[in-house]
């Protein structure tokens, strides 16, 4: 397989879909599509570390294959995601959206070793690009306008990078793509474009716009590359640049008063995800080895637990055919095995230790507290609870307890149950057993994850969450939706909290509502006049009377000779 | 071939390239009336225009290193006689229009069959063949009044072209006509122009006209020639807002000659324009005249924005792009306005790179015109999936359009931002993005058309014809091949525009 060392991991996924329009449909195609990631996945474990594939453009040296620590372990991340959605999406037989998986873990792969900005501008676009087939895939109206936003947003980010690129290029004279500086004009826009990727606040919403709106299968996809790609970037180009431990901070906040009053549970796994990255994030602010490890680790857990909430959610909505948490309840009784699943993924997001976010997270936490951030670190602990409260019981609970809405479907199909078993093991496994993971980080591990102090203070936050949750729902004091949900801040904090917590939220996302109709409502205007004047029917696209023609010339020789005149002096 | 001048005596065929290069198309035009046959028509358009290819390329490769090649017709040296003068910027523009015409002419067969009654033919490829002779005339000859003999021959020849889309679509003749009326005013402004520095030299000859310019500097009767010159070239350049006869010329015309103009006439004349502005007048002139900075800058964003937007709200895939192009040479002029050597190689790389793009663009509009029957979007609507190899190419040229990294249509404008930043021109860079957003709308526009709408009900399907297909193809991937490989593109205009840059001492080396 000598051959297979010289063609950079990206160029794999390309090859592949032509030859995947080739199979017949069926388990022909799904087979190929479990394969490929297979055997990208062990060409990137056997890359050796180094910079391969230079290529020439115009001018520029540009380097496809960047092989570190870093960049590698995102590389095998990314091709065991595209393992565990194909195998997920065995049954769909769309070739869209096979077509899109593949191309779009191609560019993902791709953007990871991208040794210079350039590149990594072609494969940031093609994520774009690729992605957006998952949710048009849908074939709705609603999709498609989704896919319209998310593509403009995604194409956005995009152009500023590519615009980041070349300021960058003027200023320093390399388009090399390493740690940077926040400073210049260009670093900026560059950090802006991927902010918009990682879903910074206020450049958040397509993550929730998009997540929901995209195919059962295409979700479980798109949650794996993109937001992880962008955390990738940040960790390569703006390591320990400061403003993003706050921005991280936000960022895990403020999801959680949204995710707690969301009713569609694929909305709120999205909120969740924000909630996530934002750990990442403060990881990558942090800047310390120690911190730099929490934070891939960390994605690299995500990866696995996010997908398999998603996919316990989405096997729900596969059977049910809704996500929404009013309309289901009671499914252990029909689905355990998915039941199971979930609670694993509920125990891995939440910390619980024995699971991967425990082993990864904490990483980060403790760095906090290690570099004297002691709000940053408050905060930290304060939205671990709520990841427990909304991903970690408001998922499984809604899902398959809590009333019982009836229904009664078959237990998954056998191949998601397998993808999902697989993200479940390693979940387990990661967190039983960090040793591998460990190694693979880029940075040498100086960490024990369980010690005393860790897994009592973790213990203690979780268990006695789960105690009063319980005790409330023995009592018969069945809680509703959200009080149910609050009861854990209750405990954890004061009692009135969560009723600001409500107003605050009620608050803010009317405020939002009212401030995006105004947006919207000016751009229409906007719109319709420009609409006025330059539509088909408009006075500057109609066809004019040659006489009207002719005047402009007369004008603009005027113009020519009097500013040639006057300047002449 | 940098030579001095006395080798016309020598009968060498290879030292008679820059006359056959109009003389071969030139007496095409006649033997195609002559012998009147139709099938025979295409054939000898054909192989003419490919001969016309081969001379341009040979005469490139004798001139891309910096060389240039002057060449006295009948052995009259200047400046009583005309001189061709051959350099890497009309070289380049030479083997442009030569390149597009040869691809053209095969597409055109069955485009211009369906389009264009049999009986017309002949004298069709005739008239294709004026036009192609006085193209390269223009960018050939080194004589002023040499360039508005050739203008006129190719203007008339393009009238009638246009008029032949009447058969399809009455509107043509009027578009015709007002072509005719606007063409005429700014090639009359053109000789004007050309009168009054005769007046102030007394020579027609470019070089010696550069001389006598630079050694007398400028007075009242230069500007206002300049003045004459710059409008009446900028009409038919199509710059903003004398862009009017434009839109209906292209979108009425043969979709054959559609993709032929668009690619070439108007980029000759950006040609004209910049060896005018450069060599012929002194780029120190210019600063003078602050022309470029606070006339023709301005327009160039406009026409940017203003041309984009219409393009936006079109209905009609023909216009709409007849529109983008506006745009487009707003960003060529734009480029020359820079006044620097990227902003002037951002200029010419675009004038070739969207040549290519346009026609692989028209060519594609054309091709489901051939099939639907028409151009409006409720016709080629749901196309994808019936015409998909038309539609790929269409989709393309439309990235390359957009400037998607990848496409010819990236080189050019990161080019141009380059020199917009070289100069410190944050908001002009910032304007060139936002406008490429723009273009983004429309191409995007374009695609939804195509493959996320159902096809209208009557249509036939089935794709384009082979011989309309290839020719297409060859221009998309162009569009790929330029947008990769930019060595044969960067490294002619980069040559071309230190030759324009020297002012008219880049004119005076015989």
């Amino acid at each position: 397989m000598m051959a297979l060392d010289l063609i950079p991991t990206a160029f794999v996924f390309f090859a592949a879909a032509p030859i995947l329009l080739l199979l017949p449909h069926g388990k022909a195609r799904a087979t190929w599509l479990l394969v490929l990631p297979a055997l990208a996945g062990w060409q990137v474990w056997s890359l050796a570390p180094g910079a391969a594939g230079q290529v020439q453009f115009f001018g520029f040296t540009l380097e496809l294959m960047r092989v570190d620590k870093l960049s590698r372990v995102f590389g095998l991340i990314f091709c065991l995601a595209a393992f565990i959605g194909n195998l997920y999406a065995w049954h769909v037989r769309d070739t869209v959206q096979q077509i899109a998986a593949l191309l779009y873990a191609g560019a993902a792969i791709g953007a990871v070793f991208a040794g210079d900005l350039l590149t990594l501008f072609f494969y940031w676009e093609g994520t774009a690009i690729a992605s957006v087939f998952l949710v048009w895939a849908r074939r709705t109206e609603g999709a498609y306008y989704t896919g319209m936003r998310y593509l403009t947003i995604q194409i956005g980010s995009g152009v500023a990078l590519l615009v980041g690129a070349v300021l960058f290029y003027r200023e320093t004279g390399t388009i090399a793509f390493d740690r940077m500086t926040l400073g210049s004009p260009g670093t900026w826009l560059i950090f802006l474009s991927f902010g918009v990727k990682c879903a910074f606040p206020l450049l958040h919403n397509w993550v929730q716009d998009t997540y929901p709106a995209a195919t059962i299968t295409g979700t479980v996809i798109l949650q794996s590359f993109t937001t992880k790609l962008a955390i990738y970037a940040l960790a390569r180009g703006f390591a320990g640049t400061e403003i993003l431990i706050y921005i991280g901070a936000v960022m895990t906040l403020f999801p959680i008063f949204f995710a707690e009053i969301e009713n569609d549970l694929r909305r709120v796994l999205a909120y969740s995800t924000n909630n996530q990255l934002g750990f990442m994030v403060v990881g990558i602010g942090v800047g310390t080895d120690m911190a730099l490890n929490g934070a891939v680790s960390h994605a690299v857990a995500h990866v696995l637990f996010k997908g398999l909430l998603f996919m316990t959610v989405g096997a729900a909505m596969f059977r049910t055919g809704t996500s929404k948490a009013s309309e289901l309840g009671g499914l252990y009784r029909t689905m355990p095995l998915t039941t199971v699943l979930c609670l694993v993924g509920a125990a891995a997001i939440s910390a619980f230790p024995l699971f991967s976010g425990f082993v990864t997270k904490s990483l980060i936490i403790d760095q906090t507290a290690a570099q004297h951030y002691p709000i940053i670190w408050a905060a930290l602990v304060f939205a671990s609870a709520g990841v427990l409260s909304h991903s970690g019981i408001k998922i499984p609970f809604f899902t398959f307890f809590a009333h019982d809405s009836g229904k009664r479907p078959k237990e998954a199909p056998a191949h998601m149950l397998l993808a999902m078993g697989l993200a479940a093991f390693l979940s387990i496994f990661i967190g039983v057993y960090p040793d591998p993971l460990y190694a693979l980080l880029p940075y040498a591990v100086d960490f024990v994850p369980y010690t005393t102090s860790h897994v009592v203070g973790q213990l203690q936050l979780l268990c006695f969450a789960l105690l009063a949750f319980g005790v409330l729902m023995r009592n018969g004091i069945h809680p509703p939706e959200i009080r149910g949900i609050d009861l854990d801040f209750d405990w954890t904090y004061r009692r009135f909290l969560p009723d600001v917590i409500a107003v605050v939220a009620m608050q803010t996302s009317r405020l939002w509502a009212r401030w995006e109709q105004f947006g919207i409502g000016t751009i229409s205007r906007m719109i319709s006049g420009l609409y006025r004047s330059t539509g088909p029917e408009g006075r500057f696209a109609q066809t004019w009377p040659t006489g009207v023609m002719v005047l402009w010339i007369a004008i603009l020789l005027g113009v020519t000779l009097i500013l040639n005149f006057a300047s002449h002096g | 071939m940098a030579t001095e001048a006395a080798h016309h005596t020598a009968m060498s065929l290879a030292e008679q390239l820059p006359v056959l290069q109009v003389l071969v198309p030139f007496l095409a035009a006649p033997l195609i009336v002559f012998v009147g046959h139709r099938g025979l028509a295409w054939l000898v358009a054909f192989v003419t225009s490919a001969a016309a290819f081969v001379i341009a390329g040979l005469m490139l490769g004798q001139v891309i290193g910096g060389g240039v090649i002057y060449y006295h017709i009948g052995g009259w040296a200047p400046p009583l006689g005309i001189e061709y003068r051959v350099d890497a910027t009309n070289a380049f523009v030479l083997l442009l229009v030569s390149g597009i015409s040869t691809i053209v002419l095969p597409y055109a067969r069955q485009s211009v069959a369906s389009e264009i009654p049999l009986r017309h033919h002949a004298l069709f490829y005739a008239c294709y063949m004026l036009c192609l002779t006085g193209l390269l005339g223009v960018v050939v000859t080194g004589d002023a009044f040499n360039v508005f003999v050739f203008l006129e021959i190719s203007s008339l020849s393009t009238y009638v072209l246009v008029a032949q889309g009447s058969h399809r679509d009455k509107r043509a003749l009027t578009a015709a006509y007002d072509y005719l009326i606007m063409g005429t005013i700014g090639a009359t402004f053109f000789v004007i122009g050309l009168g009054m520095l005769y007046m102030a030299t007394g020579t027609l000859n470019m070089a010696d006209l550069a001389a006598r310019i630079a050694s007398q500097g400028a007075n009242r009767t230069v500007i206002a020639a300049f003045g004459f010159i710059v409008v009446g070239m900028g009409l038919k350049a199509a710059l903003y807002p004398l862009h009017l006869w434009l839109p209906n010329a292209y979108t009425y015309a043969p979709s054959a000659v559609t993709s032929f103009l668009a690619a070439t006439a108007t980029k000759v004349a950006i040609y004209v324009l910049m060896r005018f502005m450069f060599s012929v007048f002194q780029p120190a002139f210019l600063f003078e005249g602050n022309t470029l900075e606070f006339l023709i800058m301005p327009l160039a964003v406009m026409a940017m924005f203003a041309a984009s937007v219409i393009a936006i709200f079109q209905t009609d895939l023909k216009r709409l792009l007849a529109y983008s192009s506006i745009a487009q040479i707003g960003y060529m002029l734009l480029g020359i306005g820079m006044l620097s050597q990227t902003g002037l190689t951002a200029a010419i790389v675009h004038l070739f790179n969207h040549g290519i793009t346009k026609a692989a663009l028209f060519m594609g509009v054309g091709a489901l015109v051939f099939r639907t029957g028409g151009s409006f979007f409720d016709r080629v609507q749901g196309m994808g999936k019936t015409m998909p190899w038309t539609s790929g190419a269409i989709v393309i040229g439309g990235l390359s359009l957009i400037g998607v990294p990848g496409t010819a249509g990236f080189v050019s404008k990161w080019y141009l931002v380059q020199g917009a930043l070289e100069k410190g021109w944050w908001p002009v860079a910032v304007l060139i993005v936002v406008s490429s957003l723009l273009a983004v709308i429309y191409v995007w526009q374009i695609i939804e058309a195509l493959y996320l709408q159902a096809p209208a009900k009557d249509i036939p399907a089935g794709e384009a014809p082979a011989t309309m297909l290839i020719p297409m193809w060859i221009m998309a991937l162009a569009c790929i091949y330029f947008g990769l490989a930019t060595d044969i593109t960067l490294g002619a205009a980069q040559a071309a525009a230190q030759g324009l840059l020297a002012g008219s001492s880049g004119m005076l080396s015989h």
